[in-house]
């Protein structure tokens, strides 16, 4: 019993373009889980899905070009956060419906290219990704990312925790908000960009939002609760390739399925053991 | 008066602040001296705020100098504290030592030594492992002033600290506004509470404009309040006390 089950978990690691998915999905979890908490407390959740389905006009010419992926993704990105500081300046239409408007018109735009039929085949990675076709490159990338953000969040943790908590009178603490928001901003701009080429437009933000909303159910503490996102986004992340490689499904959805599970699961664990901790206590 | 120096922490000549083209506050001219604890009376609106962020130097005097010292500690209300965010006591304290630090450091030994004896000092030390969130009002009051001392700063703006306070809470809060005044801070202190600021030292009336400046004795009468609180006054029959309608209690959002 014992063997077989050393086995299967074993046998996705005898193959190469196994051990790089390992690799990667591993790199971008850490990345995504420790910064999903911040983006979940600082309420982005909205944003980070904006921003990852603005970028893909970007990323869709970038691919019929021929230019880097990461290039078009960038553009889109910058195209994306001027159209809706644009729309977003017109008063008649207010923020959230800026927001939505640029988003929904960049992505339509970002599917008309993609049905086209000079499109190119393999293009559907874009929407949700390919984790196993991971590069030396992608993965260069992927630890630059995870470092940069595991950095960047543990040296700014204080003055985060500062605006998170108490954001009117920050500035009252020596802490500005506006600085924390673009820090986090732009990290989250750069997770976007890195992840997108693995887990695909449309599966990014589970990476994100799903580990830390389970994080959050879990901790009472803002440092523990950015470990334990980072560490549910790295099982889940592992989970998703070995449901992949035996279940024969696509790796990026495979990744996000787990991913939600693995919320899903937590939640359901926390209220039972609310609900029994409430029955004990009658 | 518990003033230990003559020296004024604060102090305004011919004041006056807004936002864009609105005046928001005007006319004003005070000085407050340490170990000072100064009422705050007007009507939501009356330019409490915008006091409390020139002093703070968030927002710039239109017109007329402030002379402050370089850091005010601010208590915000409790009410509006985010209670579901996964901090303990002693991180909220801790905050108070964030703006003294490069951006890079984050808060070490002597910090958290700090932020506990100033817990210590409001009575809270035994929660300072506790969850914010899971504390009484009161306490997260309290929480709330430890920071601003670990700020270690002269004055002290305080913004109605005294609302949704049991009678027992409100009677500690006020003892800790004594010893703090005592160790030779000023307290500015924003309340509705005409019979509480009778026993502070001094009683500063706003609405949109200084009303008076002066002892409680001197300003606190029936026609002052008026003038403050635009004739939205009750008095208490045979008593001459005047007491604030209920509604003058709903915090709204001054800007």
């Amino acid at each position: 019993m014992t063997a077989t089950l050393w086995h299967a978990l074993s046998d996705p690691w005898g193959q190469a373009i196994m051990r790089r998915a390992f690799a990667e999905v591993t790199l971008l979890a850490v990345a995504g889980g420790a910064l999903g908490c911040w983006v979940v407390y600082y309420n982005l959740s909205y944003s980070a899905e904006s921003l990852s389905h603005a970028m893909l006009p970007g990323l869709v010419v970038a691919a019929l070009t021929g230019l880097p992926l990461l290039l078009g993704g960038a553009a889109g990105l910058l195209i994306a956060a001027g159209g809706v500081a644009l729309a977003g300046s017109v008063t008649a239409v207010g923020r959230d419906t800026a927001v939505a408007v640029v988003v929904t018109t960049l992505f339509g735009l970002g599917v008309l290219l993609a049905l086209s039929p000079e499109t190119p085949a393999g293009l559907g990675n874009l929407l949700f990704g390919d984790p196993l076709g991971a590069s030396d490159g992608d993965l260069l990338l992927a630890a630059a990312t995870a470092l940069g953000v595991a950095a960047a969040l543990a040296l700014l943790h204080g003055r985060l925790v500062v605006v998170a908590f108490d954001r009117t009178n920050a500035r009252a603490l020596g802490v500005a908000p506006l600085a924390a928001d673009a820090t986090l901003l732009t990290l989250l701009a750069l997770v976007l960009l890195i992840a997108v080429q693995g887990l695909g437009n449309l599966l990014v933000i589970a990476l994100l939002i799903a580990p830390a909303s389970a994080a959050r159910l879990l901790s009472r503490r803002m440092p523990a609760t950015v470990f334990a996102g980072a560490a549910i986004a790295v099982v889940a992340g592992i989970g998703g390739l070995y449901l992949s490689y035996y279940a024969g499904t696509a790796a990026g959805a495979s990744i996000a399925v787990v991913l939600i599970g693995a919320l899903v699961a937590i939640a359901l664990a926390r209220a039972a053991a609310e609900r029994t901790l409430t029955l004990a206590r009658r | 008066m518990s003033a230990v120096a003559t020296e004024p922490l604060i102090e305004a000549a011919g004041l006056r602040a807004g936002y864009g083209a609105k005046v928001a506050l005007r006319e004003l001219t005070f000085a407050v001296g340490r170990g000072e604890r100064i009422a705050v009376l007007g009507p939501n609106g009356g330019g409490k705020t915008t006091l409390f962020r020139v002093l703070l130097g968030e927002l710039e005097p239109t017109a007329g100098t402030v002379r402050r010292p370089e850091r005010c500690g601010l208590v915000p209300q409790t009410e509006r504290s985010r209670l579901d965010f996964p901090v303990s006591a002693l991180d909220v304290a801790l905050m108070g030592t964030i703006g003294r630090l490069p951006w890079w450091r984050r808060p070490g030994r002597d910090e958290r030594s700090a932020a506990l004896a100033a817990l210590t000092s409001v009575g809270l030390d035994e929660q300072a492992d506790a969850t914010f969130g899971d504390l009484s009002g009161g306490q997260r009051q309290r929480v709330l002033i430890a920071r601003a001392i670990v700020q270690d700063a002269p004055v002290l703006l305080l913004d109605e600290p005294f609302t949704g306070l049991d009678a027992v809470n409100a009677e500690l809060l006020e003892r800790l506004t004594a010893s703090m005044a005592a160790e030779g801070r000023a307290l500015l202190i924003a309340t509705h509470d005409v019979a509480q600021a009778r026993r502070w030292d001094r009683v500063l009336c706003l609405n949109e404009r200084q009303v008076a400046f002066g002892p409680p004795s001197d300003v606190l009468t029936l026609d002052v309040l008026e003038a403050t609180y635009g004739g939205a006054i009750v008095t208490l029959p045979g008593s001459g006390a005047a007491i604030l309608p209920a509604h003058h209690h709903d915090h709204e959002h001054e800007h």
